[in-house]
């Protein structure tokens, strides 16, 4: 669209574009003033007064650490399994042209494309009729399952940038399989895996649809904050929680965004 | 000497194998492509297809077995009485409640996400650009029950939107619509018009980046031919814009209807007593332990997904994805 240069847009749109994004942020910022409030029982704005007493108050609460200890460990693992197999996944498929190609990116996409609580409900009732007890492995089962995509859609991008020719030289030149793939392969597509795994962590850390059928009596920081939502007990506490955990899937998401800036714009679209 | 010495000892043309396993199986993925393709694909497979796959089959099997109503155990013996169930007027009520606002919130989203993706297709340059990206991709991914949360504190009776309103005079407005029969409530909180709300603002990013998407592609001298031949700017929207963009719209739509359909979340927290398909599902699982009937419950959506898609691809919306 060359030929727009230098043409304004009409006021009425950038008004409506410019509310749009206004409507997006507003709600989100407002978490960081409520994290500051004096108040305890009601949302009640303006704020009364400000304060961070409650930052210490959250600092010493076992239940809190728990929970972000669980979310670390279940966002950890499952972003590990969802590295190896959706790179496995992602090489095979824009490496070579096989039967049944379409199929697989499909089934990659699947997991997010349903709505979650068919994903939860699914494993639910699998681990129902299989006798499988809720653990930590069933939280870390599901996550897996729905981070794949992420890291796939991030590698698959960039292996179509990378040139299969490096790969040929590489081989001409003496290198074996296993040091191709470690000194051409990896470097090529390490920045897409660490953005791939950042989002995968973040989407982790922050599910709740399937988690609440995976996790039985465990709580994430995410399982935490709903039960809070449904019947609160110290709203203060609540407020300084959502507050980090804004603060904790941003900053990936913003890493991410910043490894794979130039050219593959692929790093979140498509949750 | 030194060149005689060099002659003497040439480098192999081929140098030997690294031996060992490692040179083995490196010899051997060479040699056999399908092999090293069988081995890459197979973790992936395995996990997807026992585990998710294997789930949606117990899912669908599940759907099958019936309760049995007075000892609450499940009898799995195949039979169609849970779908029975289902088609009672209190669930076709739930299911047509769930559809209705899927069906709102997606035409609101489309409403609100077309001027910030026309603006960020077609007048966005360099840093702006990035930063209408950003702008898009930062709530998308933030958190799902912090921005439910978020929206908690706005719409509560003492937050700042009634704060806002009584400040301009305007309270007047939200009491006539909080009197309203089916959209009202006691406050915005416990209303469908705050669940209306929150789904559009949760689900919006979703539908901005495909219109985004299939408007990037529109060539800006096709706007500009429809005002040379006289069309204006609403006739250039209708006939030219509109239609290009649909694809986007329909792709986007696909999120937007899918995820309010399974949402059980926004409409426990932000809303009235009465039930969406996603509460049934749950409520159905877990207090009442009828996993049968949740799962022929979650059947639900993904038929009426399945003819969404089959619609959608007919309108090829796929290729604005």
């Amino acid at each position: 669209m060359r030929s727009d240069r230098g043409q304004r847009a009409p006021l009425g749109l950038k008004i409506a574009a410019a509310c749009g994004l206004l409507f997006l942020h507003l709600p989100i910022l407002l978490i960081f003033v409520y994290a500051f409030t004096t108040e305890e029982k009601s949302f009640v704005w303006p704020p009364p007064g400000l304060t961070t007493q409650w930052f210490a108050v959250t600092w010493n609460r076992p239940d809190v650490w728990d929970a972000l200890s669980l979310s670390v460990r279940v966002a950890a693992i499952s972003t590990a399994i969802a590295l190896v197999l959706g790179t496995l996944c992602a090489a095979a498929v824009s490496q070579t042209r096989f039967f049944g190609r379409e199929a697989i990116s499909l089934l990659v996409i699947l997991p997010i494309a349903l709505p979650g609580i068919i994903t939860g409900i699914a494993l639910r009732s699998a681990f129902a009729l299989a006798d499988i007890p809720f653990s930590f492995w069933t939280i870390v089962l599901g996550h897996a399952t729905f981070c794949v995509v992420v890291v796939y859609n991030n590698a698959v991008a960039r292996f179509r940038r990378t040139s299969g020719s490096m790969i040929e030289a590489s081989m001409d030149l003496g290198a074996d399989g296993f040091q191709t793939f470690r000194h051409v392969v990896l470097p090529n597509i390490a920045t897409a895996l660490l953005a791939g795994g950042m989002l995968a962590f973040a989407l982790s850390f922050d599910e709740v649809i399937v988690t609440t059928f995976t996790a039985g009596q465990q709580q994430t920081v995410p399982i935490w904050m709903l039960e809070e939502l449904i019947r609160p007990r110290q709203r203060p506490v609540t407020n300084v929680v959502a507050m980090v955990v804004v603060l904790v899937t941003l900053l990936p998401i913003l890493f991410a965004y910043y490894l794979t800036r130039d050219g593959d714009q692929i790093a979140g679209s498509g949750k | 000497m030194t060149i005689a010495a060099v002659q003497s000892n040439p480098a192999p043309a081929i140098l030997p194998g690294s031996g060992g396993l490692r040179g083995a199986l490196s010899d051997l993925f060479w040699r056999r492509p399908k092999f090293l393709l069988t081995l890459m694909l197979a973790p992936p497979l395995l996990w997807l297809g026992i585990v998710y796959i294997g789930s949606l089959f117990a899912l669908l099997a599940q759907s099958f077995f019936s309760i049995d109503e007075f000892s609450g155990l499940i009898n799995r013996e195949f039979t169609l009485k849970t779908y029975g169930d289902l088609f009672q007027a209190a669930n076709l009520d739930i299911i047509l409640r769930t559809v209705t606002m899927a069906a709102l919130v997606t035409l609101a989203s489309a409403v609100i996400a077309f001027p910030i993706a026309y603006y960020a297709a077609r007048y966005a340059r360099g840093r702006w650009k990035a930063l209408f990206y950003l702008g898009v991709m930062l709530p998308l991914w933030s958190s799902y029950l912090v921005k439910i949360y978020a929206w908690k504190l706005i719409l509560a009776k003492e937050g700042i939107l009634t704060w806002l309103l009584a400040k301009l005079n305007l309270l007047w407005l939200l009491d006539a619509w909080l009197s309203l029969p089916v959209v009202g409530g006691n406050s915005l909180s416990v209303s469908f018009t705050g669940t209306f709300i929150v789904f559009v603002y949760v689900w919006l990013p979703f539908m901005i980046l495909p219109v985004q998407a299939a408007l990037e592609r529109v060539p800006g001298n096709l706007v500009e031919a429809s005002s040379d031949l006289g069309a204006s700017p609403g006739q250039t929207f209708r006939n030219v814009l509109f239609p290009l963009a649909l694809p986007g719209i329909v792709a986007g739509s696909i999120f937007t209807f899918s995820l309010t359909l399974g949402d059980y979340i926004i409409p426990q927290i932000i809303g009235t007593s009465r039930l969406f398909i996603g509460q049934a599902v749950y409520s159905q699982q877990g207090t009442a332990g009828n996993i049968p009937l949740a799962a022929a419950f979650t059947v639900v959506p993904i038929v009426i997904m399945g003819f969404y898609l089959w619609g959608a691809k007919r309108m090829g919306a796929f290729d604005a994805l």
